[in-house]
């Protein structure tokens, strides 16, 4: 049996690194300190695998060799004016660097999952900017954490032991010397576990901010009640953020992806902000994918741009609202898309998903979703963190780097080497013709 | 890869004492050598154009986590340089805080070969070097930050010199750093608490040690430690009126530890950097002046310190700074967008865009400060021409900066636009000193190369690293004090690139990439030494990190061309 020490848990964007993985027979049989979510992956990851490339042929999927896949993946990228790459939040970074080169030479758009998830909390920072730091800042000095619809308990089930509440740090040993705050539309296992939970109206987070933000500058609000919060309680909510020694705000897609959604990123950030004229306050948000972050750093440092990059001029453009997916596809614009370790077909508005199968689709992923079960190529792919190594970005930025565990099944390689070949044949397509 | 001769070109080589001579300069395998043969040698036509050693920038915010934050909060900075893809070019934007494709092919078509990035969280390298493994064309490194670190604070509250010697070393070694930097030290420990150190004798909260012992300890570590480069400081109060008495005191605090070189003199151990941000006089921010002249007298009768300018450039530019403090100060003083990022257990992080005006008294007096300390400090040789990328300007303006300080005529000229009351509360005006070419060259090539201890670089001798530089720049015809405007425009372009013997650039365009290098610094302790603190930190890492001591080590398989410098140290 090999042990592999200090593994990188490949699941939840706190990247949690401790996990003490034992392989038998190229079999991961334990991995002791990951949560239920980091060990569910680490013992059924091999499940449900796609056992073969496979090309549609009269509306069926039929096996086919790697490189047929490959040549036809390139002949619909080379064919058509505007296609689409999207997803890339579980591979490594390496893949997404190589998956912005093919977009180049496409000359078509990169999306990522942060366009559907914490797009308006990316552009909160071109608006405002953003008071944040490390996780290990907060493990150390917040004495006040406020999670704002973000379920931490559930999504990142060991947020709280290593980097907030339950913590132990240099100055703060644990729950007794901190104070949780969950502020959410319904009482959610964190909400339970908190030393106070404020409830708030479906939708009216921005109302409450705004409410705060006019408490916190000790300004009265002419009003009884705002979101359904009694104005005597918001003002001694900003009490309590104006009287911390160090405070933080996680935010999570119950803030990002509901009304008000960007205008509710620009409140808190300008209210983190604010804050800081009274104490030191952080805000940063609860990233879901384990790498989704990555793919922001990435596209970020080599074209400027965090997600939704439109490469069809040849030099980066970004506008979020056009160059998104989502809308791309609502407007017809799209002739091809390339989705890399993601199920948009599942998780898309149905009228979009509809809208993708309309034009050509290829999936490069490990594992059965919706999206491949409609693809017309499948490109079987292996593991970012289990079966190939490379790095990944903690939900606060922090680069940690990936293992590999077992060796990947015979007929897969990774999405950084599948598109690799892509990327080549394209090429040699480009020169022909 | 051919074999290359520079003919009949004007060469500049300070150090080897060549100034302006028409010489040939041939190149083998990457190297200058002292001939080829012609018949199987690319051969470039130099007359008439100057060749120098190819640019090296001692400091230059390009790489990290911070730069990448600059990125993100401007999006409105790309759209003023939109850069497609070409054959040979990745594509790109920015300006003040451009894309790491973009960023290598502009350094490099200015003729920029080597560019050192001055300050990243150790905590943070990994991320650092995935972004030098895509900057191509230049030669890169990075000096970590260790300034408000809680390992230094701790080993020097307990008199610990040698540990923290080896910590140094260990960490230097294991997240591939080359130099270590220091940012308003203190400061930024207390900063994590929203408040600031405001003298080198306040002691940091928690640690009880003061800005001074931080600075004079970590200086005393580098030299034991046989470091290639100093201690390169950012001292506390940056940007405040009246600092320029803190930078002098904190370069006085440091004068003792200088070794002598084989002429006598004290080699340079500290590198005070961005100088202009650091030397301010004045009492508040209606009468804050330039305190040029003090630092310039004490500089110019001490030898153990170098600085660069951080020149500021009118422009619309992005401050970035691991000194949370000060930019926290800048965002309530301009209301402009802020970024903060604080870091666990090391440093911090603040980012606000400015545009410096020139119709603004306080811009106006940063301008003339940058300059006055380049002009009153006599020797080019402890003189960096920088604009600190981006915090005073682009780098993509020294070229404008080259020429303010070749010619009076054209720093008058420009004075006409500037606020006039900094105009005349300054001494800039009156003074008429010009750069030479060989000045200029120690500036940007040759002394920033021998302050970094690359003995490879910075000159065109025979052994050197095959970087060079040729531009359109015909003596015979130009007076660059009087013409400054064509030296400008030529050393905007190079005519040529040469990097490791390949020319990349031609006629000021790309046309080949290459992926430079990334140095690192090993500096070896005694064995007994180095195992006993790294046990040490062991011990402490979970405390004090959120992650495992084996994944923030930078594994050398992550970095592309990686170019360890193997030092003996003292300890």
């Amino acid at each position: 049996m090999e042990i592999f020490q200090d593994v990188v848990c490949p699941v939840c964007g706190c990247l949690c690194d401790d996990i003490e993985v034992s392989v038998e027979n190229n079999k991961i049989v334990k991995a002791r300190n990951a949560c239920a979510m980091g060990t569910t992956k680490f013992l059924n990851y091999n499940n449900d695998r796609i056992p073969s490339p496979m090309i549609k042929n009269n509306g069926v999927q039929k096996p086919v060799s790697l490189e047929e896949c490959i040549e036809k993946t390139a002949e619909i990228l080379v064919k058509a004016k505007y296609p689409l790459i999207y997803g890339l939040s579980l591979s490594s970074v390496e893949s997404v660097k190589v998956a912005i080169e093919l977009t180049e030479e496409v000359g078509g758009v990169l999306d990522n999952q942060t366009s559907v998830c914490h797009g308006p909390g990316v552009q909160g920072i071109h608006d405002i900017g953003e008071s944040t730091g490390s996780l290990g800042e907060i493990r150390h000095r917040a004495d006040l954490i406020i999670a704002w619809g973000a379920n931490l308990q559930e999504a990142h089930p060991r947020h709280m032991e290593r980097y907030s509440y339950t913590s132990k740090g240099r100055y703060r040993n644990g729950k007794e010397d901190r104070n949780l705050i969950v502020i959410d539309v319904r009482e959610t296992l964190t909400a339970k576990a908190a030393d106070k939970f404020i409830q708030i109206e479906q939708g009216k987070d921005f109302e409450f901010i705004n409410a705060l933000r006019t408490a916190l500058r000790l300004e009265q609000i002419q009003k009884d009640k705002v979101a359904g919060v009694p104005v005597e309680e918001i003002e001694k909510l900003a009490e309590v953020l104006r009287s911390c020694e160090f405070g933080v705000i996680f935010f999570g897609q119950g803030v990002t992806q509901v009304n008000g959604k960007g205008r509710n990123i620009d409140g808190l950030f300008s209210l983190t902000r604010d804050l800081n004229s009274w104490t030191k306050f952080l805000i940063m948000p609860a990233r879901g994918h384990f790498n989704v972050a990555g793919v922001n750093q990435v596209a970020t440092w080599q074209t400027g741009f965090p997600y939704a990059i439109d490469l069809s001029r040849g030099y980066p453009w970004y506008n979020p609202g056009e160059t998104t997916i989502i809308d791309i596809i609502r407007r017809g614009e799209s002739d091809a898309t390339l989705v890399v370790g993601s199920d948009p077909i599942a998780h898309f508005p149905p009228a979009i998903s509809k809208r993708m199968i309309t034009t050509p689709l290829i999936s490069i992923d490990p594992a059965h979703s919706m999206t491949t079960m409609v693809s017309d190529v499948v490109i079987p792919s292996s593991f970012a963190g289990i079966e190939y190594e490379g790095l990944a970005y903690r939900m606060d930025g922090l680069c940690l780097p990936l293992k590999k565990l077992v060796k990947e099944p015979d007929n897969t390689m990774s999405d950084e080497k599948v598109l690799k070949m892509i990327l080549a044949k394209v090429r040699e397509l480009k020169k022909v013709n | 890869m051919h074999d290359i001769l520079i003919k009949n070109g004007t060469v500049f080589d300070p150090i080897n004492n060549i100034d302006g001579e028409i010489i040939d300069i041939a190149i083998s395998k990457g190297k200058i050598v002292d001939k080829v043969d012609e018949s199987n040698a690319e051969v470039i036509d130099a007359s008439n154009k100057i060749v120098l050693p190819g640019g090296v920038d001692i400091h230059s915010h390009i790489a990290g986590p911070k730069v990448n934050m600059g990125r993100l909060l401007r999006p409105e900075d790309h759209y003023r340089n939109l850069k497609p893809k070409t054959s040979v070019k990745r594509a790109g934007v920015g300006t003040s805080c451009p894309s790491t494709f973009t960023t290598g092919y502009e350094y490099s078509e200015m003729g920029y070969t080597t560019v050192f990035e001055p300050a990243n969280p150790p905590l943070k390298m990994l991320h650092v070097i995935d972004e030098f493994n895509d900057t191509p064309m230049i030669d890169k490194a990075c000096y970590p930050l260790f300034g408000s670190n809680w390992h230094v604070m701790e080993y020097l509250h307990d008199n610990k010199e040698d540990e923290l010697a080896a910590y140094i070393a260990w960490t230097l070694r294991s997240v591939k750093g080359y130099a270590c930097k220091l940012v308003n030290p203190g400061g930024v420990e207390q900063w994590k608490w929203g408040g600031d150190v405001e003298g080198l004798d306040v002691a940091v909260g928690n640690f009880g040690v003061t800005p001074r012992e931080i600075v004079k300890g970590m200086c005393k570590a580098v030299q034991r430690l046989n470091l290639p480069h100093s201690i390169h400081i950012h001292a506390n109060n940056l940007g405040m009126p009246g600092n320029y008495e803190t930078s002098i005191e904190t370069l006085d605090s440091m004068r003792e530890y200088a070794k002598e070189n084989t002429n006598g003199k004290p080699n340079p151990i500290a590198h005070l950097t961005h100088v202009q941000f650091n030397t301010y006089g004045g009492t508040n921010w209606m009468n804050i002046t330039s305190g040029a002249e003090h630092l310039a007298k004490y500089i110019n009768n001490n030898d153990h310190v170098s600085i660069d300018l951080g020149q500021v450039v009118f422009s619309d530019t992005t401050t970035m700074t691991a000194d949370g403090p000060f930019e926290h100060k800048l965002q309530t003083l301009t209301g402009n967008r802020w970024v903060n990022a604080d870091i666990e257990a090391e440093t911090g992080c603040g980012i606000v865009p400015i545009k410096y005006k020139k119709s603004n008294y306080i811009h106006a007096i940063m301008w003339v400060t940058g300059l006055e300390a380049a002009l009153m400090i006599d020797d080019p040789w402890k003189v960096c021409m920088t604009t600190d990328h981006p915090n005073g300007g682009y780098f993509t303006t020294y070229p404008r900066v080259v020429t303010w300080l070749m010619s009076q005529k054209a720093r008058e000229k420009y004075m006409e636009k500037v606020n006039k009351r900094a105009k005349s509360r300054t001494a800039l005006e009156s003074l008429d000193r010009e750069y030479s070419f060989s000045d200029v060259v120690i500036s940007t090539r040759a002394g920033t190369a021998r302050l970094l201890g690359l003995n490879d670089k910075g000159h065109l001798g025979v052994g050197a690293d095959a970087d060079v530089a040729v531009y359109n720049i015909d003596l015979n015809k130009i007076d660059p004090a009087i013409q400054y405007w064509k030296v400008r425009k030529a050393l905007r372009r190079a005519d040529y690139t040469i990097k490791d013997g390949e020319i990349v650039v031609k006629d000021g365009e790309v046309v080949k990439s290459v992926p430079g290098r990334s140095y690192w610094v090993d500096s070896k302790v005694s064995t007994d030494l180095a195992k006993s603190v790294e046990s040490e930190i062991k011990e402490k890492f979970k405390d004090y990190y959120t992650i495992q001591m084996s994944n923030y080590i930078v594994a050398e398989k992550n970095i592309i061309n990686s170019s360890p410098i193997t030092v003996q140290a003292e300890v």
